[in-house]
């Protein structure tokens, strides 16, 4: 009798601990933002360590993210003349690769992309740093390691985002259009024509951009916060980059369906 | 390490490539050319019936988009919808010109028709259309068409 209360006193103390640690790392990861917007004014006046960024997160994230738009546009190109022939509207094809493609398709998945190729590089750089004591060297010369380290990879990750989630969602529409017009036959015309008639530019194309950047600045913040807080052991490392990769698609999704719900109800 | 000039030259051309793709996505894919930015004026048009109407439901005069649905409302002193519509500055239409709720195909969305009048006169902001035709109800079309079936042997 006494051991069974004793494990259900353990279990109780055990979620308490998961709720109080969720709330502290929240509650730490909200001061970890505000110290790095308050240091952000570096970013800016040394610009050249942003650029270095956006050229680590953006330019090297380009390949895959052209890939991996042209094969999504593709497969939504094959299914959405499969399913829109069967009711003689095979012409709308554009219509259904351009919306869910700038809507939905292009943002989560440039932004999923982002998190594994370059949220996973930036956690592990910055995690190598703390391990190797190069933050704290930094700190002992008076140098900011926020300033100097952390902030430049957020910005540069919060301005690639939107520039790939847009490009993905371009060679999406290319794609959709390579399969259906120049390979199955759908008319050229009706294929943009009615796309354009569809999609509006404030509605459509703003809401994925909005969408972009914050799926940006959340990936980016995850990442940094990962590597800043990791454990400063090589297991410490791996663990802070697996986090990194996981919860940023948890928050990517969840966050979507919050973004969806408040852009596109169907008025 | 990568030299300087380098970095820049490929931050540069990914900049760009982003930049194009946004001007592709609004020119080509969306219709930036639409209405969005362009001056309006706004005008008012009652309805027995709107059916299916929305808003952001098109204006279209012989076809031609012109203008888009801003809002609907419920008078209650009439108990009559309110149509509230902007129109293309460009386009002037006579003060008694008429406006009805038409389907576009079979099944497609509603939009409003505007179809001008002889008036000199134009419509300005705020000016109501007098002359309007509702939305054809598909169940009272039907509903009708079996209530004159119904009355013809009688008749006879």
């Amino acid at each position: 009798m006494n051991a069974f209360f004793g494990s259900i006193v353990g279990g109780l103390r055990h979620i308490g601990k998961l709720t109080i640690d969720g709330i502290w790392r929240l509650g730490f990861i909200t001061r970890f933002l505000f110290a790095l917007l308050m240091a952000s004014g570096q970013s800016v006046r040394r610009i050249h360590l942003t650029f270095r960024e956006l050229y680590f997160s953006g330019v090297l994230s380009l390949l895959i993210i052209t890939v991996s738009g042209l094969f999504v546009g593709l497969v939504l190109g094959l299914q959405g003349y499969d399913i829109l022939q069967r009711y003689g509207s095979a012409d709308a094809v554009g219509v259904m690769v351009a919306l869910s493609l700038l809507r939905e398709l292009g943002p989560v998945i440039a932004a999923l992309l982002f998190a594994s190729r370059a949220g996973s590089a930036i956690t592990a750089e910055i995690g190598l740093m703390k391990t190797t004591e190069q933050l704290k060297a930094m700190d002992m010369m008076a140098v900011n390691p926020i300033a100097r380290v952390v902030a430049p990879r957020f910005w540069g990750g919060v301005l690639s985002m939107p520039l790939l989630a847009a490009l993905f969602s371009a060679m999406g529409v290319f794609g959709g259009w390579f399969i259906t017009v120049a390979v199955i036959g759908v008319d050229d015309g009706a294929f943009w024509s009615q796309m354009q008639a569809a999609v509006e530019f404030r509605y459509d194309v703003v809401n994925g951009v909005i969408k972009s950047f914050v799926f940006g600045a959340v990936v980016s913040l995850i990442a940094v916060f990962e590597g800043y807080d990791c454990e400063p052991t090589a297991e410490g490392v791996s663990r802070a980059i697996t986090r990194t990769v996981v919860t940023s698609a948890l928050a990517i999704l969840a966050l979507d369906f919050v973004l969806t719900s408040f852009m596109f109800r169907g008025q | 390490m990568m030299s300087r000039t380098a970095l820049d030259l490929w931050v540069g051309i990914f900049v760009a490539i982003g930049f194009a793709a946004l001007v592709f996505l609004a020119m080509k894919v969306g219709n930036f050319s639409g209405l969005d930015g362009r001056e309006t004026y706004r005008i008012e048009a009652p309805f027995d019936n709107i059916g299916g109407l929305k808003v952001r439901a098109p204006v279209k005069s012989a076809g031609v988009l012109v203008g888009r649905v801003q809002s609907i409302r419920f008078d209650t002193e009439t108990y009559r919808a309110v149509v509230q519509m902007e129109i293309d500055k460009r386009f002037e239409f006579p003060a008694d010109t008429s406006a009805s709720i038409l389907t576009s195909g079979l099944l497609g969305e509603q939009y409003i028709g505007l179809e001008a009048g002889a008036d000199i006169e134009p419509l300005r902001e705020g000016d109501r259309v007098l002359i309007t035709q509702s939305a054809v109800v598909l169940e009272k079309l039907i509903g009708q068409f079996l209530f004159d079936k119904a009355a013809e042997p009688a008749a006879q």
